[in-house]
């Protein structure tokens, strides 16, 4: 177990965007968390990464309580997000972008350029190294996204919707990443719509609905589900389990 | 690249007809030569007091009244570490760079960072206190008198027909090689960097292990500093008194925003511009303040470019 959650609550004034939210990720593995929309995935993960602090609960990461330490402590300890909608440094090139990131484990600009260099490699990002971050296309946005997080080291990796906005064809590549990232050891959290992927990468699901969870198991376990699939039907078709 | 190129290239134009200009009114080269020379030469130490502005604004969104009361301190650390111990003034930055760095820090740690993301209004009374307080600290410890400090290997030096102080020609040096220190920090550096991720991102900057409190404190130290150098390089010039930073301070504003709020190149070039129509003007306009034309020329310049000659649209 590398994260665990326990009946972490936070509240917008009157509305319970976590409530009571308990669960635990094993290390290695891919935990994808769905839900509808304000269901309070985001939210979920901006209390992991310490942007938001909850009214209650714990937050346990690699063995000891985070609930208190700041954002950019966490994200050096190697708790790392990425945001649903992309948040580059616009005046920043690519690769100074990456740069920053990777900056956090290595002593000199020249190695933590290096570093950076092939993590932009590796994402398939090498083309645009030197432009700047703000007039970038919207698929590569979030490939320097993905970029930026894995510069950081992580021991687990919150992905906030990585696929949506992408092609099919540009997702083929970045699932196959995802899995990659698995067999090297590293745990995968993902908030996603799209099932088929989630279906195929996840080795366990976690459902919220208006801030609580309504299930946890394994992906086919959960599209059987009666009370998941009545979730899904009360929103848009797009959303339903496939 | 090719924008700023042609930028370059409109810019030399307009300063030929503009020198062109003045040369015809005065009728005379030298006087000419001799006023682009001491302007540049100025220009330079605006050009640093400017940066240390920008810097901060660029990073921190924050408009330091407080800016020239700082460069106050480092004259008066000259001042003082040259009368009192008889220490080359040059020499004197070694103390009054790190002193104002110090300070710096201490102030954006323990007052300034309360008034981040606040009012325009909050910022404003808290860097304007701060700058009384430090006048009237000074007032009171050194008393109102006036203090020179003579540079005693001082000697003219003469270029192409213009006479300019080698005490001069060293404030614009020491001006301009501390801007390319600042410069290379900030592109050549992990610190620099990362401060440049907060600067264009701060919410983004904690989340990839920036310490977003503790570079802020480092960047209005360094903004502080960059006063601090520009005041010991000065105090040469300059009648040290507990107000002689103010002017500094109106001038800097008006070189951050004609060159481009939170840009350093903008800052440098925004520097010599006004270093040079302070001079310029008073061929053009004889008998009338200095300010006078570069006012003139700072709104002329935002009717054109209301984002500064190096800043983004916004
Ligand atoms: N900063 C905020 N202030 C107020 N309400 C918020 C804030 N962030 C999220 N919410 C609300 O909390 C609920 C959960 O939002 P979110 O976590 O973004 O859901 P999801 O990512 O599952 O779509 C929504 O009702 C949303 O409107
Ligand atoms: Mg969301």
């Amino acid at each position: 177990m590398i994260l665990r959650m326990e009946g972490v609550s936070k509240a917008f004034g009157g509305l319970r965007a976590l409530d009571a939210v308990t669960f635990e990720v094993e290390r290695g593995t891919i935990h994808a968390v769905i839900g509808p929309n304000g269901a309070g995935k985001t939210t979920l993960f901006s209390v992991i990464s310490g942007e938001q602090r909850p009214e209650s609960g714990r937050i346990l990461f690699d063995g000891q309580d985070v609930t208190a330490r700041p954002a950019h402590l966490r994200a050096r300890a190697g708790l790392v997000r990425t945001f649903q909608l992309t948040r580059p440094f616009p005046a920043l090139s690519v690769l100074d972008n990456v740069t920053v990131a990777a900056g956090a484990h290595l002593r000199t600009r020249k190695e933590a350029v290096a570093a950076a260099t092939g993590t932009i490699e590796r994402i398939g990002l090498g083309a645009y190294l030197s432009r700047p971050a703000g007039e970038l296309p919207a698929a590569a946005r979030k490939q320097l996204e993905l970029a930026r997080a894995l510069a950081l080291r992580p021991k687990v990796l919150l992905l906030d919707e990585v696929l949506a906005g992408l092609t099919p064809a540009e997702r083929e590549p970045m699932i196959t990443l995802l899995g990659e990232l698995r067999a090297e050891g590293m745990t995968l959290v993902l908030v996603e719509h799209v099932m088929p992927a989630v279906m195929r990468l996840a080795d366990r699901v976690l459902v919220l609905d208006r801030g609580s969870v309504l299930a946890e198991g394994e992906p086919a376990a959960i599209a059987r589900d009666p009370r998941v699939v009545t979730a899904y039907l009360g929103e848009d078709s797009d959303d339903a389990l496939a | 690249m090719n924008h700023l190129i042609s930028r370059a290239g409109l810019g030399i134009l307009v300063a030929v007809a503009v020198v062109a200009g003045a040369w015809a009114r005065s009728g005379s080269g030298s006087v000419t030569a001799q006023a682009v020379l001491t302007g540049l030469l100025l220009g330079g130490v605006y050009a640093l007091v400017a940066m240390g502005l920008t810097l901060i604004f660029g990073v921190l969104d924050i408009v330091n009244f407080a800016h020239g009361a700082f460069m106050t301190l480092g004259m008066y650390a000259t001042a003082l570490l040259a009368t009192g111990a008889g220490l080359n003034p040059y020499l004197s930055l070694l103390v009054s760079v790190p002193l104002l760095f110090g300070l710096g820090y201490a102030v954006q740690r323990h007052l300034v960072s309360r008034t981040m993301g606040g009012s325009l209004a909050a910022q404003l009374l808290l860097t304007l206190g701060i700058a009384m307080l430090l006048e009237n600290a000074l007032l009171l410890a050194f008393s109102g008198d006036t203090r020179t400090v003579a540079v005693s290997f001082d000697t003219p030096l003469r270029v192409l027909g213009a006479v300019a102080d080698l005490s001069r020609v060293l404030a614009f040096a020491g001006a301009m090689g501390l801007a390319g220190a600042v410069w290379l920090l900030l592109t050549r550096t992990r610190l620099g960097t990362a401060i440049r991720a907060v600067a264009a991102n701060p919410e983004g900057a904690s989340l990839v292990g920036l310490d977003v409190r503790r570079l802020h404190a480092l960047t209005f130290a360094a903004g502080t500093a960059c006063a601090g150098a520009a005041g010991t390089l000065v105090t040469p010039l300059v009648t040290v008194e507990p107000t002689a930073g103010e002017l500094f301070n109106i001038i800097g504003f008006v070189v951050v925003v004609l060159g481009g709020l939170g840009s350093v190149p903008g800052a440098v070039a925004g520097g010599l511009i006004v270093g040079l129509t302070e001079q310029l003007g008073g061929i053009y306009l004889p008998g009338q303040s200095p300010l006078l034309a570069v006012f003139a020329v700072f709104v002329l310049v935002l009717l054109w470019r209301p984002q500064g000659l190096f800043g983004r649209p916004a």
